[in-house]
């Protein structure tokens, strides 16, 4: 049974090679065979899944070596996997929105003349992301982990031919390697460190290693899962991200990839829970992030860009929650599987907003769909109750338990964590009434677009639909089902650890809380977007709005330090090479010519005059010879 | 007689091809300076050898009146033919020969 | 006397050269395919050998194996005297590889010219380009096998000749101030290798008036049985001589400015030879005769050297971001790979090393991937300039998806062949030096900005005018390309093969130096006999 495991990688690998490389053969089958192999995996994992219910805690997590990777000395890299309950989390998540979204992108993509390679991405992304979460060794992760992050380069710049697309693609890869720095650099202290990056054993040496070895690699591992995780300070490119197809943001850039990050946080929780200060700065990020991705959210107009703004937001909670140490892992990833289901849903049912709207984005030319995309509304709506964490619904389990584990952090720390998270869940509910009602009431604002084509809503096909309902209902009933008799806790706590938080306010006073911000945030949206007609052209704003619009200056401070200083940098150097360098050698190589070009005169052709120099050399030469005789 | 004598004769009859080289214009003078050079030479090697009382000398002033003939012959041949198609014996005229 | 298939597998490219030039002049298609069919099948031919050395290798046998051995100038002790290990059979083989990629590749490059009545002009141009590509295939060849240090040096010199002509005879730029600009490129190339070359001449013979023999098997054993010693200051000096010839050759900042002219000038398949085969003889013989014959003094000037190459690296980098030029672009990357290449043999460490060793291979792969579909691209709008391309993989599918994944080999993608050696130097290096492995990192960043904007800028975006007409890979080219691409998957995924080739050299080459790897922080800290788990050879 176990055995199986790789298949789950294979599988949709070979999908991604059958399609990329078999040619416009595949084109009329493509798209069902990437499909049919995503489910392929899907059922795997749901073969796996039951086959590790049967055993006991214990003897869930399973290994399996499947040969040496790069063998040099001391250092042994493994092709090896590991699954045991995080993984298998990740492995149904993974497969399991991936098929529903495989599906959707059946409809979706159906005009696309390059839709098979578009599977075979979606494939690739696949196989690469259960890599990273099967993985049984650091460098194996690091594969998956970069192999995502090709996956997503390539489905952001899907279409290559707008430039905005291309840029955004590049823009989404190079700030991951920045991240992968910080990856790269962990793998490498772990090595000098513990000599291996496996992690059974580094877990297991931990507790030997110095607090300084234990927080660089922390805080390294943290670099890596902010680029990964779109988190403060790297957070620039989920925004662009955007540009890519509806069914890649939802699946990548929302419910998947993103979270990859606090994956990788909760597997090296042996390491965090020792490093105080990496610690720390987790949750700092997660806080900034949170309240950072609200605030942008707020102000886009774009539909998606304000669906990634919130993606950012809910990532920085499940980042937040994770810094907080045992009492936080357990519910980071339970937040971010319901979040995976509720946000794909969203993007997923915002995509089909914009089929019915010929690919409009923005939301001012939107309004009261909701009479014409009945299905859309009600799934849309549903998502939406979930993430703004509505009594009952998915969210609302999940996110109150990390605002809970946020005050129960204790101490100072403990009540500006739960303050921010709680400010941020008012934000949140702001921002995503804001959506809600800008896109699907009020009166209808739509134009036609720059061709002249009237748009005319509609619902979307079936194949399309079905997925959008399916993740609805996990929006809505998966949070309750993981909170029944703490059943989430109790699969999870065997691999991450779980303590209780001693929070200073009782569980009903969060909820209390949670309630009353929620219906704050949602209020002033209706006071703001309900009440009175949405304007066509966005007003000037706030300072706070304008700057947010700019994603808070964040391209700007990178385009003012990183961009144009780099260039400069860029350019003066290809100056100094040319003028320095080469400049150097050609002076030398001028120097030469030019004395030669003296010298040369010497010989003007009279025999006469070398006739005297040779007289003049021949008593030069009797000179020196009797003055060294004579000394 | 003091064979000294015959190394002054030497050197100044040395100097005065050497002078000649150096001042005159035509190929052929300029040719017979040469040959009084080496005759110096010559003259100078035959004394050392007196001198040292060994035949060494008197073998290489044999080396140099053949080294000497074979020049003459190169040398002359050349000089013709530069007087032919330059007519003119001046050494100064044929400076093709520069960088 | 065993069969000498050292001296044949040099031997078949050189036989090839000359007889491929002596082939009459074309005089129609047919007689043109001819003369560059018979040097491609010379090519195929030595590859066959180069996979016969690597099949009977033993990596686990002697140091130097197939061993060859006849006096040659017995006056001065000089012998012809080869012999291959790890390290050489790897590389020997990754010549026979790209050598016939590289001829299939440039097979237009050379073709003659032919007038407007179909009369092909009568010169053995065509077939001189073939005949010098397997003369440099032949030097190359025997300087990987050479194990005298005058018989190295011979070959290590004469690889100039032909290369000189190759890359001051043929290039795509044919008129005028270009064409100046082609010689002096190759003018360059060559001055800067023979100020190189005679500075090592000086250390050659320094050598010899020392250790009085040029056989590299006994100096390095009398410097082990400590029958032989050097001053320092002898050992200082002759080990800079060396240095300089290679670090020239690799090359390593800043003497590397002779790489961009010669690689921008040059056709792509000239220049694919010039960064994959023919530089990485100058890395080798760091490896082979730097490190065996001065062990002290390489371990002295090692922390200058890293310093380099981590300059080289970045700077590398740098530039090639800056570049306009496809052709030069590329050269600047090799620059900064080349410096990735001397971080992980003088880090020192058996990681760094296998690393360096392995990135050789991959470095030539890549390169070569990366560059050939850059020249077929350029072939067909006869332009360098990245600002003429735009669009192209709207017109040329095939062509924008390959040149990707070479480009993503190029910068270290999981997955490819590069990564693999990358992460070893980076790891080795990070062992002794973390600083310096921390600041190298950075690299990867760098490459992926020059990769990615390059794709960018030719491949996406709306088609610019002049580029609709780019053609898709046709087969000739497809046949190049695929089975680079699939080398490179295998190298990524499973590069044990190669890995356990060149392990045994690299540790008896730390072993002979008095080397071993650090041992990690935990468990030199617990238990004193760490040494077993990571020691760096026996």
């Amino acid at each position: 049974m176990d055995n199986l495991i790789p298949v789950l990688v294979a599988v949709p690998l070979l999908g991604a090679a059958l399609l990329l490389c078999g040619g416009r053969r595949l084109d009329r089958v493509g798209h069902w065979l990437g499909t049919l192999l995503a489910f392929a995996s899907f059922g795997v994992g749901l073969a796996l899944f039951f086959s590790m219910l049967g055993r006991s805690a214990a003897d869930r997590p399973v290994h399996l070596n499947l040969y040496t990777w790069i063998p040099v000395n001391g250092f042994q890299a493994e092709v090896g996997f590991q699954l045991d309950q995080l993984s298998m989390t990740f492995v149904l998540l993974i497969t399991g929105v991936g098929s529903l979204i495989h599906l959707y992108s059946i409809g979706y993509m159906a005009h696309d003349e390059k839709r098979r390679k578009f599977f075979g991405f979606l494939n690739l992304f696949l196989a690469a992301m259960l890599l990273l979460v099967l993985a049984d060794n650091y460098l194996l992760l690091y594969v998956g982990w970069e192999g995502v992050g090709l996956a997503s380069y390539l489905l952001i710049g899907f279409w290559q031919h707008k430039p905005s697309a291309a840029t955004a693609a590049k823009k989404a890869f190079l700030v991951n390697r920045v991240g992968d720095v910080g990856l790269s650099i962990a793998v490498m202290l772990m090595f000098t460190t513990f000599g291996t990056f496996a992690f059974t054993p580094v877990f297991a040496d931990a507790p030997k290693a110095t607090q300084a070895t234990l927080t660089g690699i922390g805080l390294m591992l943290l670099l890596a899962a902010c680029g990964k995780s779109a988190q403060v300070p790297l957070q620039s490119w989920l925004g662009d991200a955007m540009e890519g197809p509806t069914p890649v943001s939802a699946l990548i850039h929302a419910a998947t990839m993103v979270t990859a990050g606090v994956y990788l946080i909760t597997r090296s929780s042996a390491i965090f829970n020792l490093a105080p200060t990496a610690q720390l700065a987790t949750v700092v990020v997660g806080a900034v992030t949170l309240l950072f991705g609200a605030i942008v959210g707020c102000a886009k107009d774009d539909i998606k860009k304000a669906l990634a703004g919130s993606t950012m937001s809910q990532i920085g909670y499940m980042v937040l929650a994770a810094g907080l140490g045992p009492i936080g892992y357990v519910f980071a990833i339970m937040h971010l599987v319901t979040h995976g289901f509720f946000k794909a849903g969203l993007f997923l049912g915002a995509g089909s907003v914009m089929h019915g709207m010929n690919d409009e984005v923005d939301m001012r030319k939107y309004g009261g769909l909701r009479k014409y995309m009945p299905l859309t509304f009600v799934t849309f709506g549903l998502g939406y109750l979930a993430i703004i964490g509505f009594p009952g619904l998915s969210g609302f389990f999940s996110k109150d338990k990390i605002i809970e584990a946020a005050f129960g952090h204790g101490g100072t720390e403990g009540w500006i964590l739960g303050t921010c998270t709680l400010v941020g869940a008012a934000v949140t509910a702001f921002y995503m009434t804001r959506v809600m009602l800008m896109t699907f009431f009020g009166e209808k604002r739509w134009v036609p677009d720059a061709d002249g084509h009237e748009p005319h809503p509609h619902e979307s096909p079936a194949v399309m639909g079905a997925p959008m309902v399916i993740l609805a209902f996990g929006s809505v009933f998966l949070g309750g089902l993981f909170s029944i008799n703490s059943s989430f806790v109790h699969w999870l706590s065997p691999v991450t650890g779980y303590q209780e938080g001693h929070s200073p306010l009782s569980t009903t006073t969060v909820t209390a809380c949670t309630t009353v911000v929620l219906l704050l945030g949602v209020g002033v949206a209706w006071m703001m977007y309900g009440r009175k007609p949405v304007p066509a052209v966005p007003p000037l704003g706030s300072l706070l709005t304008r700057a947010a619009r700019r994603d808070l200056l964040q391209d700007d401070f990178n385009h003012v330090v990183l961009v144009s200083g780099g260039s400069h940098l860029t350019r003066f150097l290809v100056y100094l090479e040319g003028k320095g360098l080469d400049g150097l050698v050609n002076g030398i190589a001028a120097l030469i010519g030019g004395t030669s070009g003296r010298v040369r005169k010497v010989q003007n052709g009279y025999v006469r005059s070398y006739a005297l120099s040779m007289f003049g050399g021949a008593l030069v030469l009797a000179a020196t010879t009797l003055l060294m005789r004579a000394v | 007689m003091n064979p000294v004598n015959y190394l002054y004769l030497a050197s100044l009859l040395f100097t005065i091809g050497a002078v000649g080289v150096l001042v005159r214009r035509n190929a052929i003078v300029l040719f017979m300076c040469v040959e009084l050079m080496l005759n110096a030479c010559n003259l100078a090697l035959v004394t050392f050898s007196r001198l040292h009382g060994n035949l060494d000398g008197q073998i290489i002033a044999f080396f140099t009146m053949v080294v000497a003939a074979a020049e003459v012959v190169v040398g002359l041949a050349i000089i013709v033919s530069v007087f032919r198609t330059r007519h003119s014996a001046s050494v100064d005229d044929t400076n093709l020969m520069k960088l | 006397m065993s069969f000498p298939i050292l001296t044949v597998a040099a031997a078949l490219p050189a036989v090839g050269a000359v007889l491929t030039a002596a082939l009459p002049p074309a005089t129609n298609t047919r007689s043109r395919d001819r003369n560059k069919v018979v040097p491609l099948l010379f090519s195929l031919g030595t590859l066959v050998l180069a996979c016969v050395v690597a099949a009977r290798y033993q990596p686990h046998g002697a140091r130097y194996q197939m061993t060859e051995n006849h006096s040659w100038i017995p006056q001065f002790g000089i012998n012809y005297s080869l012999g291959v290990d790890g390290l050489g059979v790897v590389l020997i083989l990754l010549t026979g590889v790209l050598v016939p990629f590289v001829m299939l590749a440039s097979w237009h490059d050379a073709d003659p010219v032919v007038d407007d009545s179909g009369t092909f002009e009568r010169n053995r141009r065509t077939q001189g380009f073939f005949a010098l590509i397997l003369a440099v295939e032949a030097m190359v060849v025997i300087a990987f096998e050479a194990t005298d240090v005058f018989l190295f040096y011979v070959f290590f010199e004469a690889m100039l000749i032909p290369m000189y002509f190759l890359i001051g005879g043929f290039g795509d730029r044919t008129k005028g101030e270009d064409a100046r600009q082609r010689s002096y490129a190759a003018v360059k190339f060559l001055l800067y290798n023979l100020l190189g070359g005679l500075v090592m001449l000086a250390a050659v013979i320094g050598l010899y008036t020392i250790t009085h023999t040029f056989s590299l098997v006994s100096i390095t054993t009398a410097l082990q049985n400590g029958s032989l010693h050097f001053s320092s200051t002898a050992e200082n000096a002759l080990f800079l001589g060396f240095m300089f010839a290679f670090a020239v050759k690799a090359p390593l900042w800043p003497l590397h400015t002779w790489l961009p002219n010669a690689m921008g000038e040059a056709t792509p398949g000239v220049a694919v030879l010039i960064t994959a085969v023919v530089d990485k003889v100058g890395t080798f013989a760091m490896l082979r005769f730097c490190l065996q014959l001065f062990p002290q003094a390489s371990k002295t000037f090692a922390p200058a050297i890293l310093v380099l190459s981590v300059i080289g690296i970045l700077y590398g980098a740098l530039l090639a971001v800056g570049q306009k030029d496809i052709k030069r672009l590329v050269a600047y990357a090799s620059i900064s790979h080349f410096g990735f290449i001397i971080l992980g043999i003088f880090a020192l460490t058996s990681q760094g090393q296998s690393g360096a060793e392995l990135y050789m291979v991959n470095h030539g792969v890549s390169t070569a991937a990366w560059l050939l579909v850059a020249g077929f691209l350029m072939s067909r709008r006869g332009s360098r300039l990245i600002a003429d391309y735009g669009g192209v993989q709207k017109v040329a599918p095939i062509m924008a998806g390959t040149f990707l994944v070479g480009g993503l080999a190029i910068l270290s993608l999981p997955g490819l062949g590069p990564f693999v050696s990358e992460f070893l130097v980076l790891v080795g290096t990070f062992e002794r030096y973390p600083a310096l492995g921390i600041v190298a990192t950075a690299g990867i960043v760098l490459a992926a900005l020059y990769v990615l904007v390059l794709y960018q800028r030719t491949m996406t975006g709306p088609v610019k005018p002049g580029n609709e007409g780019v053609g898709d890979l046709k087969a000739r080219e497809l046949v190049v390309v695929a089975p680079l691409i699939a080398l490179l998957l295998v190298l990524g995924v499973y590069p044990k093969p190669i890995a356990d080739i060149v392990n045994p050299s690299v540790n008896q080459t730390l072993s002979q130096m008095g080397q071993s790897d650090p041992t990690p922080h935990l468990t030199s800290a617990h238990s004193n006999a760490a040494t077993t788990t990571t020691g760096g050879g026996q």
